[in-house]
């Protein structure tokens, strides 16, 4: 093994561990902070892969979200407690939503595509608002029971097993990505964002790869979504509006577009920001996010992942130090 | 089918002409850019369109690729109309197109570049995940195309990080690796060196010789230093399809290049 695979090993067992311990080490609230930094960092790989992978900045996977979130719960409440029945169909009803509008919002690159996703976007946001029948309308779908992990078993109330719970799913989801971005279709994806017209001219049927880009994220981000009304046990239109996708966005960027522990780490440092420092200085969550956007922009444009570059120069005086040292 | 395509068929020996233009024509509002344009390319010919500035060559090229849909006339390839397939349906037939300015995977290594072609031909270019086996074979094609087109000792640098004449092989690379029947250049010598274009005459001159090269060029150098055929455009419309010596010695060429005016030889060669 060479050093950096040491390195590199190191710290994923270091990032594992400390994971682990988070149930252990910190209270209740702190906790549940995790838990929704964690289901928020699925939903910022789903906006990553469209955004940062394969090019296409979107607005709308809220939506998908929701529909997870939605799907999710009304298992959960008329037909089954179990987590994987949710998930799965909770998934699925995001992959039926992403199939049916996918191909409107691919018919856009760039800005028109942003617009029209955040066009769907607010489209869910309504109907969510409206479908009482279904949603429960503005009052939000509450009555969601705890959810079980294996039949037979107790549903999980304590704050640290919903942790662990979305813990286990958030990590195969990365994994999930991970495979993706290894394999041919995600150098397809990359193919897309760099040169759409240098692929096509190879043969390849553009739209075809964005339509599934698109359909895998609208997926992912229901995955979340059900994984986000397992843990709240509550869903309401916000969970699926301007917010919610503009924070995800948010969190990409400041995590470093098109790398995936990036926007993991993006999504933290948003919910952090947002909901635990937040209150602390007792309601001023959306100014410390301005600040933390802000300062991403200017000081790591490129995002925490962005390679190790733009860290340097943010640290002069420690890289001369470092220099000098090597050259004495 | 030759009762069909009077012109183009008959006017090649040897078979079907891997590409022929019949007729074909675009306008842009009352511009003729290419008009009523026929000729055909015979199959394993090194065919070159020249012309001077405005003679149509980029239209033509547009048309011929798909990238431009034809106002009329039809594009044939081995013999079939393929007029009203799309770019990347015309790319999977076999006839697959160079871009004039480098049209890569900029932030993708070179290796990448090439594997992102390697995998459309083997159909592969939508699975969702890694097969050793097959990513090994896929990776061996790739580094036998690199290779090919010199290129193996940077295949793992990012094609941004290419100089401009490496970025030309590696135009050539990646279209060559969807082991097209026809390849079209897009002014291939664009922007180069003296040097890097002789290079890349070697480049041509060495490409398999199963592979129709049809190729739109300033560079007269390079043009009759490659090309068995040459067709000359000018204001749109065609001009000559002949071998080199033939469009060398012809008078209209020499006009429309230079002026009636001038009778300066425009293909002066340097002494011996």
């Amino acid at each position: 093994m060479s050093a950096l695979q040491v390195r590199r090993s190191l710290l994923v067992g270091l990032v594992a561990f400390g994971l682990l311990m988070v149930p252990w080490v910190f209270g209740a609230f702190t906790v549940s902070t995790f838990t929704r930094a964690l289901v928020f960092a699925v939903l910022a790989m789903a906006v990553n892969l469209l955004t940062g992978v394969a090019g296409m900045p979107t607005l709308g996977q809220a939506a998908y979200f929701g529909v997870g979130a939605y799907a999710g719960a009304l298992v959960s409440i008329h037909w089954s407690e179990l987590g994987v029945v949710q998930l799965v169909v909770a998934t699925l009803a995001g992959v039926v939503a992403a199939v049916l509008t996918g191909p409107l919002a691919i018919r856009g690159r760039g800005v028109a595509f942003l617009m029209i996703t955040l066009a769907i976007g607010e489209i869910g946001h309504s109907a969510a608002g409206r479908l009482d029948a279904v949603t429960g309308g503005t009052d939000g779908l509450s009555g969601i029971r705890p959810v079980v992990v294996l039949p037979g078993s107790e549903g999980l109330v304590n704050e640290g097993l919903i942790y662990y719970y979305v813990l286990v799913v958030a990590v195969l989801a990365y994994l999930g990505v991970g495979v993706l971005l290894r394999s041919p279709f995600g150098l397809t994806l990359r193919g897309l964002r760099d040169n759409e017209a240098r692929l096509r001219a190879v043969g390849y049927r553009t739209d075809a790869y964005a339509l599934g880009a698109y359909v895998y994220a609208g997926g992912l981000a229901a995955l979340a979504g059900s994984l986000w009304a397992s843990s709240q046990r509550f869903v309401a239109p916000g969970d699926m509006g301007f917010e919610i996708a503009a924070l995800a966005l948010l969190a990409v960027i400041v995590g470093g577009v098109g790398s995936m522990w990036g926007a993991c780490l993006g999504a933290a440092l948003v919910v952090f920001t947002r909901d635990y420092f937040g209150q602390i200085v007792s309601g001023h969550a959306p100014l410390l996010l301005g600040i933390l956007f802000v300062l991403a922009v200017y000081l790591l444009p490129k995002g925490i992942a962005g390679g190790r570059a733009q860290w340097r120069s943010l640290f002069p005086a420690a890289r001369a130090a470092r220099t000098t040292g090597e050259t004495t | 089918m030759s009762a069909q395509v009077p012109d183009a068929g008959a006017a090649v020996a040897g078979g079907v002409p891997a590409v022929a233009v019949e007729g074909l024509s675009r306008h842009f509002g009352s511009l003729k850019a290419v008009h009523e344009v026929t000729f055909a390319v015979r199959a394993g010919s090194r065919h070159a369109v020249i012309g001077p500035n405005g003679a149509g060559k980029s239209t033509l090229f547009a048309l011929i690729a798909g990238a431009l849909p034809a106002t009329a006339g039809r594009v044939r390839l081995h013999g079939d109309d393929v007029t009203s397939l799309a770019e990347h349906a015309r790319a999977r037939r076999g006839l697959v197109r160079t871009f004039q300015h480098s049209s890569l995977f900029l932030s993708a290594t070179a290796r990448e570049n090439v594997l992102l072609a390697v995998q459309r031909r083997h159909g592969v270019q939508g699975s969702p995940w890694r097969a050793v086996g097959r990513r090994r074979a896929l990776l061996e094609e790739a580094d036998e195309v690199l290779g090919q087109l010199h290129l193996l000792d940077r295949a793992g640098a990012a094609a941004g990080a290419l100089s401009h004449g490496e970025r030309r092989q590696l135009e050539v690379a990646v279209a060559l690796a969807t082991s097209p029947s026809v390849l079209l250049l897009d002014e291939p010598a664009a922007g180069m060196s003296p040097a890097d274009t002789h290079a890349f005459q070697q480049i041509v001159l060495g490409l398999p010789q199963e592979v129709t090269v049809l190729l739109v060029e300033h560079d007269l150098d390079l043009v009759f230093g490659v090309a068995d055929t040459v067709t000359v455009l000018h204001l749109g419309e065609h001009l000559i399809t002949g071998e080199p010596a033939q469009v060398r010695a012809s008078e209209a060429v020499q006009q429309a290049y230079l002026g009636a005016e001038d009778t300066s030889d425009l293909f002066l060669e340097e002494g011996p």
